[in-house]
């Protein structure tokens, strides 16, 4: 008997804790485990019996790298509750603090987590020895996003001034002017990005995905849209329980999101460029183009790629809000009181891909039931079948080695574990 | 403050918790390249393959205490660090997972999981310093890059870092905000709230929610007696009290002494 066990145990550049165990038996891969073992924190749980302004900043807590994500989806969600639509220069700032984060957790996985893989280093440290260009920039470039959330939501990590309805005190025009010079620097930093990245060698790997993003009549996804899929999925996010369902495996305290028919998909920078090319933004596109990109990327190792061009997007977008921007006579859009109760969902694009948050609130403000699906929870199951492929595909190769494949295979797809304990160690056996 | 080698070397622990405080090193983008030239990165599995073994010189930890098995691998961490200094409201008082510790966690547990019995958590979010010996702590939900930065500089010079231990209130005068409390009737937690934020919530015209947690010397009846005047009811003040910090004593106390009354 040749039963081998290639083991993970702690998963690195990503954030929060998983392992990962592969079992081999007769060269064939028996089970793939992505186990997410770090501890449940149960938001789900301790959010009844919350009033609904609460859940923007609870929520938030759920993870340090996308905060604004939570803020976003939770005042949606509670948003469609009361009755209230946010509009005009308020739903832009929305946009502009999400561009925010978009760029600063990109700039960081691209950089600091990602990069060293495709340059043979441990550490973005290690890379910086070398190349402290190429480490500067990238920091350069994650500052202009922090900068954009301080100057905003008060600061870069859990921001304090999102509110149900909008903001607490919207930026005066002095404020906004600030971000104008760092933005503009930084949209050229993101293109230098994705031409340098363009040049990295990729691993030659297809992956046959079922993308689900959200898809906006006018815009590149971040705050609003139906949901939509590779298989021609298109509904509206009040229905998205009825084509995706949770579920628990025994190996991990994250729940793992399938379609209903059973099948693994992906969320993220792929499904969102697959589904919404069209939506990319002028320099984006024209990048996109002469990078020859190709329309879906199906290659995982290139997602690094495609980060960088939603990089350019999400600057594009914030210079544009900047320099179009009024301060607003009012900040925010009361809430009617009585307060209406009610079911409300919504679903934003984090970083990392689609979250989606489902309230129900009574007429006395306080939350009865709450429902997360974060973006990692769904790749969790679609992440074990990359895993699973690049084993078959180099099962002859040493532990150490193959150990090491894993990692970049799971580290590809920049999962989130904090976000999705409601992840990661490679325990690999062999048979 | 113990003698340090040229090369002190860092480590990054976490245990339950959001990953924003250690998310805070990586964040101090001026900074980080030169902090890297000083210290040695032993162990930061957030950032880096590469784990070297302890002993470590200064060893920073994230999150709080809710497994079996961190119990016992806070002891491994203490055992391998000269410096330990923890990060956040997590790991200083429990943060917002120890919310656990006013309920029933299998109930938590069962509205979360549809099969509870692979869970194993503990019945209480605890802060390290329950489990270990602490030699600095570092509040906020986050903490800040300031006190961070200003931390292990002090660590690295063999000095005591300047952390003071009054309310937002100085800070917010300090920055020249009006008093959302006087002036908005906002519920703000400032009074009794430790320094360190830079008064944000306030300059955004907001009342300070506590992250960075009780004061040294907080004297919350009188202000919960003031928010109370201002229209605030015994159930928001409740909730305010226990959120980020819900287990630090002074805040624990006011939300049990919330509860109270309104039964």
């Amino acid at each position: 008997m040749t039963e081998r066990t290639v083991a993970v145990n702690y998963v690195a550049r990503v954030e929060g804790e998983g392992a990962l165990r592969v079992r081999i038996e007769q060269q064939r891969v028996r089970e793939v485990e992505l186990r997410i073992f770090e501890p449940p924190r149960f938001f789900e749980a301790f959010l009844r019996g919350r009033a609904y302004t609460e859940a923007p900043d609870i929520t938030a807590r759920i993870c340090g790298i996308c905060p604004v994500a939570y803020q976003m989806s939770a005042a949606h969600a509670l948003e469609r509750i009361a009755g209230i639509e946010v509009s005009g220069t308020v739903r832009a700032l929305r946009r502009l603090l999400y561009a925010g984060e978009w760029i600063e957790s990109h700039a960081l996985h691209i950089y600091l987590l990602h990069l060293p893989d495709f340059l043979g280093f441990p550490d973005a440290v290690h890379l910086a020895e070398r190349h402290p260009e190429i480490v500067k920039q990238g920091l350069e470039l994650k500052r202009a996003g922090n900068q954009v959330m301080e100057t905003l939501g008060g600061r870069a990590i859990h921001p304090i001034n999102v509110r149900i309805g909008g903001f607490y005190r919207c930026p005066t025009s002095e404020e906004m002017r600030t971000l104008r010079s760092p933005l503009e620097r930084a949209l050229a930093q993101a293109e230098a990005t994705a031409r340098f990245v363009a040049t990295l060698t990729f691993p030659q790997v297809q992956e046959d995905y079922q993308f689900v993003a959200l898809r906006h009549p006018e815009e590149y996804p971040m705050n609003q849209g139906r949901v939509v899929s590779s298989s021609g999925l298109d509904l509206p996010v009040e229905r998205f329980e009825e084509a995706f369902q949770e579920q628990q495996v025994p190996w991990s305290n994250a729940l793992q999101s399938r379609s209903k028919e059973g099948g693994t998909y992906l969320v993220g920078p792929l499904a969102r460029f697959a589904l919404n090319r069209d939506r990319l933004t002028p320099r984006a596109a024209e990048l996109a183009k002469e990078l020859k990109v190709p329309s879906p990327v199906l290659n995982p190792f290139q997602a690094i790629l495609v980060r960088a061009l939603e990089v350019v997007v999400a600057c594009e977008e914030a210079l544009r809000i900047v320099r179009d921007y009024r301060e607003p006579s009012e900040p925010f859009v009361p809430a009617p009181t009585p307060f209406p109760g009610g079911v409300g969902q919504a679903a934003t694009e984090a970083p990392r891909g689609l979250l989606y948050h489902r309230y129900e609130v009574g007429q006395d403000g306080l939350i009865r039931e709450a429902k997360i699906v974060p973006p990692t929870a769904q790749n969790q199951a679609r992440i074990e079948e990359d895993v699973r492929h690049l084993v078959e595909r180099s099962v002859e190769a040493e532990d150490a080695q193959l150990q090491d494949a894993c990692e970049r295979a799971i580290r590809n797809h920049d999962p989130c574990i904090s976000c999705a304990t409601h992840f990661l160690r490679l325990d690999l056996q062999r048979n | 403050m113990p003698a340090l080698g040229p090369n002190p070397r860092l480590a990054v622990f976490k245990f339950a918790s959001c990953d924003g405080c250690q998310l805070t090193l990586l964040d101090c983008e001026d900074e980080l390249l030169t902090l890297t030239r000083r210290v040695e990165i032993a162990d930061f599995r957030e950032a880096s393959s590469q784990v070297i073994e302890g002993p470590y010189d200064l060893t920073l930890v994230e999150g709080s205490v809710t497994t079996e098995e961190d119990r016992h691998r806070v002891q491994e961490i203490r055992a391998e660090s000269r410096f330990l200094v923890t990060i956040g409201a997590c790991a200083t008082s429990g943060g917002i997972q120890a919310l656990r510790n006013f309920a029933d966690v299998e109930e938590f547990s069962r509205v979360v999981y549809a099969s509870p019995q692979y869970i194993r958590t503990l019945a209480t979010s605890t802060p390290i310093r329950d489990h270990v010996s602490v030699d600095l702590e570092l509040r906020g939900c986050p903490i800040s890059k300031h006190q961070l930065l200003e931390t292990i500089s002090a660590v690295l010079t063999r000095r005591t870092p300047d952390l003071p231990t009054d309310s937002v209130c100085i800070e917010c005068k300090r920055r020249g905000n009006v008093c959302v409390l006087v002036a908005r009737g906002a519920t703000c937690l400032g009074p009794v709230t430790q320094a360190g934020c830079g008064a944000i919530c306030p300059a955004f015209h907001r009342g300070c929610y506590g992250c960075f947690g009780p004061q040294g010397t907080p004297n919350v009846p009188p202000l919960t007696h003031r928010l109370h005047e201002l229209g605030a009811s015994r159930g928001e003040l409740l909730r305010v009290f226990r959120t980020f910090n819900a287990a630090a004593p002074a805040f624990r106390q006011a939300s049990e002494s919330e509860e109270r009354a309104k039964t």
